[in-house]
């Protein structure tokens, strides 16, 4: 028993103080976190501007839809079901190595994978809760003279706000968790420093499973910061 | 002030407004009855373009309205209009609800925005709800908020579409109320609805419409004692 718990311990020096290897999951896990925030930003401005064009385009009902906005419905459409029919992991692969090949920013190419993927996802939820809300908030709006999109910004979108912030939340969180993939075009987030560790100590077990442990904390602070976000948003509304 | 020339209106096959030409003149107060279904409401709707005609023209201050080019929020301005479900916005103060219009459209600074809608409020006697938001406020006090946000647009004409449909039976009386002080100011209105007891009060006219057109119209003793439409007669020996 002795032995074992020796030996365990070697391994966590091993793995996670000789040669400060800490520094290095510290560092992997800030990458992770800054391809995460990067790609959710790039996320929700190509997600929001998906939903309002297929929305704008889908709530034009039987009246005749301009060409313009046909054309960019069409492109969004095809957009969504690129990025949400193929896998994640070969998105990064092109993107990384047949478009930025020659790139040597390895984490602006991560958030630019990761953030395409996550506009089409986040399109889906944000167009959800637009649609969410009753049409008769939105005709109010233009009955009164004001224009698409001042009633978008100031109606709608922020009653849209409240009903998506859960599932927008989940979408971050999934978010981080895919970040593991970009180890695939080598850049050194939390998951690729394991790999490089593992390789050099052979140790896998206190690596692997410390990374997941790193994962999770992150995950939970993630969660409860969203409750209390929910929370503050719900009391606002004197419901 | 309104004119509908040949008004087509369909929701894919189903025809709901069949060739229906009409006027409404300043100072007029039209009330418009007839069974759910009879086109009504679409009718009150195409009037500010919430629905777009199939076919047809539509003027406003003789200005063709259904033509591409008009500037639609322009003429929405002009109009006010009420909804059945009140359609407040949740979101904000009421104080917001009927300033956000004239602000946003850039036509009255913060403050006299702000004045103009307490002045509002004070009318209906609800001053004291400017900072509560909708979800603090009974049916009849959403819907007489909702008819002085229309008219903080200082509106030319006011449509109503079932304004006292979805109330309780109780507050029926505050909204019809407020109502029928903006006629006797003088303003130019088009109401859809089930109260006969405020059509005969209050209208200059009364329309029956059904199946898509307008099947009669006249004074209100014209149609409520003496309707010649067999399905006038029909309709109103259901209701009255």
């Amino acid at each position: 028993m002795d032995a074992f718990f020796a030996q365990l311990q070697r391994d966590f020096y091993q793995s996670f103080l000789e040669g400060d290897r800490w520094v290095q999951y510290l560092k992997g896990l800030l990458t992770s976190i800054e391809v995460t925030i990067g790609a959710l930003l790039l996320g929700i401005v190509l997600g929001l501007l998906v939903a309002i064009v297929r929305t704008l385009h889908d709530q034009q009902r039987n009246e005749r839809v301009s060409g313009l906005l046909k054309f960019f419905n069409v492109l969004c459409k095809i957009y969504t079901t690129v990025i949400r029919g193929t896998p994640m992991m070969v998105q990064l692969l092109i993107m990384g190595f047949v478009f930025f090949a020659s790139s040597r920013n390895l984490v602006a190419v991560a958030i630019l994978s990761l953030g395409i993927n996550s506009g089409a996802y986040v399109s889906e939820i944000i167009r959800g809760g637009i649609m969410s809300i009753d049409p008769g908030q939105m005709e109010a709006g233009r009955s009164l003279g004001l224009g698409y999109v001042p009633v978008m910004y100031h109606v709608v979108i922020p009653q849209a706000v409240k009903n998506i912030l859960p599932a927008l939340g989940n979408e971050f969180i999934t978010l981080f968790k895919d970040t593991s993939l970009v180890t695939v075009i080598g850049l050194r987030d939390l998951t690729k420093v394991a790999i490089q560790i593992q390789a050099k100590t052979y140790q896998a077990f206190m690596p692997f499973v410390g990374i997941a442990v790193m994962y999770l904390i992150v995950v939970m602070i993630l969660t409860w910061m969203l409750g209390i976000l929910e929370r503050r948003l719900r009391s606002s509304d004197c419901r | 002030m309104i004119a509908v020339e040949h008004l087509y209106k369909s929701f894919g096959a189903h025809e709901v407004l069949h060739d229906v030409n009409e006027r409404i003149r300043p100072g007029e107060k039209v009330v418009i009855i007839g069974p759910s279904g009879s086109g009504k409401s679409t009718f009150l709707r195409c009037m500010n373009l919430l629905e777009k005609p199939t076919g047809g023209k539509i003027f406003f201050d003789g200005q063709e309205i259904t033509d591409k080019k008009v500037d639609i929020n322009s003429i929405r301005r002009q109009m006010g209009m009420v909804f059945q479900h009140f359609n407040l916005f949740p979101n904000m103060t009421v104080l917001r609800n009927l300033t956000l219009a004239p602000i946003q459209l850039g036509l009255m600074s913060k403050e006299e925005a702000g004045e103009q809608a307490l002045a509002l409020l004070r009318r209906v006697n609800l001053e004291e709800k400017a900072d509560a938001y909708p979800q603090q406020l009974s049916g009849g006090q959403k819907q007489r908020i909702a008819i002085v946000r229309s008219l903080a647009m200082k509106p030319k004409v006011m449509l109503f579409d079932e304004p006292t449909s979805a109330l309780d039976p109780e507050m029926v009386g505050e909204v019809l109320e407020v109502m029928k002080e903006l006629a006797a100011e003088g303003m130019t209105m088009a109401v859809v609805t089930h109260e006969m007891g405020f059509a005969r009060e209050v209208a200059t006219r009364v329309m029956f419409m059904d199946g898509g057109g307008i099947m009669e119209q006249g004074t209100p003793q014209d149609i409520f004692s003496n309707p010649q439409n067999p399905r006038t007669q029909e309709f109103l020996s259901k209701v009255l």
